[in-house]
């Protein structure tokens, strides 16, 4: 048996969605911005898919949805936008944010400080959220945006976007959040809550990679990022990405018209997967499961090193993530986990399990089974659970590694 | 950056069959229990380096016949990635039937050849390099243990890179020899700084005691003073080339006053220096002309030319003036 779980990374194109795109290769290709009846023939479709997408989020027809080729797109030409419509050509200088976003968010916000913007990055709570009222009090007359991530990549907590919009919108302040891991995973109605752009991506909810959307309420101004020719109303330039477009249409569509329902079908696998997994000893996972997406499991396993369990899930064909800092390129231990400041060690031993609803009860057995042997084949190694203590003088004081 | 680098390697796809096979099934895994070690007459040394909150620890087991200093048993507890597991099992095996005085000879450089499933194919990729130094490390700690000595007594020179081993003597002579002027060249020369890249500059993987940059600037700083020093001893008589640049403004001055000044005042002109820039291939002298020779048509042809021979002739063939 295989098994993956971990898509909050990426998932699988539902094979549904796969069969909608498929005639816009071959069949339909023509450009949509073309007059003549090859560029009108995808017409339909991508007025059906925009339907869907605008359906989906329950989005005013006064606000706009622009197809972008990603979320790190959308977030960028929020941050990038906004720093040349409001400090450039405005009297603002100042950007909230979290520490805990996505890099296309903080690395966009790091640039932006070369630039000489302020950038304020709150912290996070026990939970790992960052609380509303943290949010108003960095909030200056200089501000010209709040961008906090809906849900987070890593843990699943869910961030208090309603109460944000409401303060963004009480002080006049631009509110911008990175949606890419609620989209899909949980109810997100644009008309009960207060955003100005939300960004989201189609890989995440089974839809195909290299298309997503940013969200723009009341169809306000913000200059376009890709300057071109006058695709989707001049905001975004670039040939409409017709197959992409037509199975973000169908995939959204999938993955929320009946949201609650596969929501509690996914919950419930991953409660019992969770609830299995911390019968270990010395193990717990990061925040309340009812304010978290229904799919993810940030555990900690105390002793196991966060790459070695990686790799042992994946000797049994178990795909799942860590934030653990050996697996990492530049060996930096994962923010996320260092911002909950639960302690260290999470850094290295968190294991992210992240369901969909493909995910099957099967699956979910046989990892619970194959999980907890690595935790012993592991823990046996390891160095944490050894018994012979150290010859006097050969013990660790403190971390000798990192400072 | 290149084709290569569009698309990265998977971590795991580079490691060796052999680190795969140890991280899978590690040999030398387990305790060795003080009870056990004293039956048999021997000394047992436990060692620890690293800790779970900094992501890698180990405890290093060695039981040593205490009549020779034979390390007759070793095993290992390890908490880390696949790198640090199977890094730890062959260190185990590098030191049995050693003595302590051979096991500190170690290296991590040693533990990453007994990794390689061939000689020429590193067995982990240059990020992972850093997993295999902590098994330098607690080889030392044990050692130090056994002798009552200080761990740092093994050292006899400063590493500065301890993914490469590179010395901070090495790194200075290398700066030297070949003129290094960026880090990327001694990551070239050396293969300092190529792995975990700590060594680099400050907020790395780990904080260190020196830095490449420092090093380089440092070292760049004496070339630079010594320069200075070698052209003023030789003065004005030395070599234009090696001149400071107060020098050379000086030596360029004197030959414009000997010898080229006394032409343009007879026609009612003169010039100034404004700045020498010394290139690869050319020293520049940027001149200005006053009074008449400004605009005169011979200023940029025969006057300039007989200025340009005069100064190559006197000073260095490399010289090139430049009318602004």
């Amino acid at each position: 048996m295989q098994v993956y779980l971990d898509n909050n990374a990426t998932t699988m194109v539902d094979p549904k969605v796969v069969e909608v795109m498929q005639p816009f290769f071959s069949e339909m290709y023509g450009n949509p911005n073309s007059l003549h009846k090859y560029g009108t023939a995808p017409h339909p479709a991508l007025s059906k898919a925009i339907d869907q997408v605008y359906t989906a989020l329950n989005a005013s027809d006064d606000d706009d949805i622009v197809f972008t080729s990603c979320a790190t797109e959308s977030n960028n030409w929020v941050l990038q936008s906004v720093f040349t419509d409001k400090i450039i050509n405005g009297d603002k200088n100042h950007i909230v944010t979290t520490e805990v976003e996505h890099p296309s968010v903080l690395s966009t916000c790091k640039f932006l400080e070369e630039q000489g913007v302020k950038v304020t990055y709150l912290p996070v709570n026990e939970q790992g959220i960052v609380e509303a009222q943290t949010v108003r009090d960095f909030i200056t007359d200089k501000t010209a945006l709040v961008s906090v991530m809906w849900a987070s990549n890593e843990t699943g907590m869910i961030f208090p976007i309603a109460e944000i919009g409401e303060i963004c919108k009480e002080k006049g302040v631009l509110f911008h959040s990175d949606a890419v891991q609620a989209v899909g995973k949980i109810r997100v109605d644009l008309q009960s809550v207060h955003v100005d752009f939300v960004s989201m991506s189609a890989h995440k909810f089974h839809g195909p990679k290299g298309i997503g959307a940013l969200y723009i309420k009341d169809s306000q101004a913000l200059t376009p990022l890709l300057h071109g020719g006058e695709h989707m109303g001049g905001r975004r330039s670039g040939t409409l990405n017709v197959p992409s477009i037509v199975g973000m249409g169908e995939a959204i569509e999938l993955a929320t018209k009946e949201i609650e329902i596969t929501g509690a079908k996914i919950r419930e696998k991953r409660d019992r997967l969770e609830d299995a997994l911390l019968e270990l000893s010395d193990t717990f996972v990061v925040g309340d499961r009812w304010n978290r997406t229904p799919n993810t499991i940030l555990i900690s396993i105390r002793g196991v090193e966060g790459e070695g369990m990686l790799w042992d899930l994946n000797n049994g064909a178990i795909g799942a993530a860590t934030g653990s800092a050996c697996a990492s390129e530049d060996l930096e231990a994962n923010t996320v986990m260092l911002a909950i400041g639960a302690d260290n060690e999470l850094a290295h031993t968190g294991i992210r399990l992240s369901l969909s609803r493909f995910t099957t009860d099967e699956e979910v057995d046989y990892t619970i089974a194959h999980f907890k042997g690595a935790v012993t084949r592991l823990r046996n190694i390891s160095s944490s659970f050894a018994k012979q203590q150290p010859t006097a003088g050969g013990e660790v004081q403190e971390c000798e590694l990192h400072h | 950056m290149a084709k290569s680098d569009m698309l990265g390697e998977s971590l795991w796809d580079a490691y060796s069959d052999k680190v795969t096979t140890l991280m899978n099934n590690p040999q030398h895994q387990g305790e060795i229990f003080e009870a056990e070690a004293q039956e048999r007459g021997h000394k047992l040394i436990v060692a620890d380096f690293g800790a779970e909150s900094c992501g890698d620890a180990v405890r290093l087991y060695w039981e040593i016949d205490p009549k020779t200093d034979t390390i007759v048993n070793s095993k290992f507890k390890s908490f880390g990635c696949g790198t640090a597991i199977a890094s730890s099992d062959v260190m185990t095996q590098l030191c049995i039937g050693k003595t302590v005085q051979e096991a500190v000879k170690i290296t991590n450089i040693d533990v990453e050849l007994a990794l390689r499933d061939d000689p020429e194919t590193p067995a982990v990729p240059p990020q992972k390099m850093h997993c295999s130094v902590m098994a330098y490390d607690v080889i030392k700690k044990a050692a130090s243990l056994y002798m009552g000595v200080d761990a740092e007594s093994f050292e006899d020179e400063i590493i500065v890179c301890e993914c490469a081993r590179v010395s901070l003597g090495t790194l200075q002579e290398v700066i030297r020899l070949n003129d290094l002027t960026t880090i990327e060249q001694i990551t070239d020369y050396t293969k300092a700084g190529g792995f975990c890249k700590s060594c680099i500059k400050p907020g790395g993987h780990e904080s260190r005691e020196y830095y490449l940059v420092d090093i380089l600037k440092d070292t760049r700083k004496e070339m630079d003073e010594e320069k200075m020093k070698a052209a003023a001893d030789a003065g004005a008589d030395g070599d234009f080339t090696t001149m400071t640049l107060v020098q050379q403004i000086k030596a360029v001055d004197a030959v414009i006053d000997e010898s080229v000044r006394q032409f343009l005042v007879m026609d009612g002109g003169d010039m100034e220096v404004i700045d020498i820039k010394n290139s690869e291939e050319n020293i520049d002298i940027y001149i200005r002309y006053l009074g008449a020779c400004n605009g005169c048509a011979s200023s940029s042809t025969g006057t300039l030319y007989a200025i340009e021979a005069t100064l190559k002739e006197k000073l260095s063939k490399n010289i090139r003036v430049l009318p602004i």
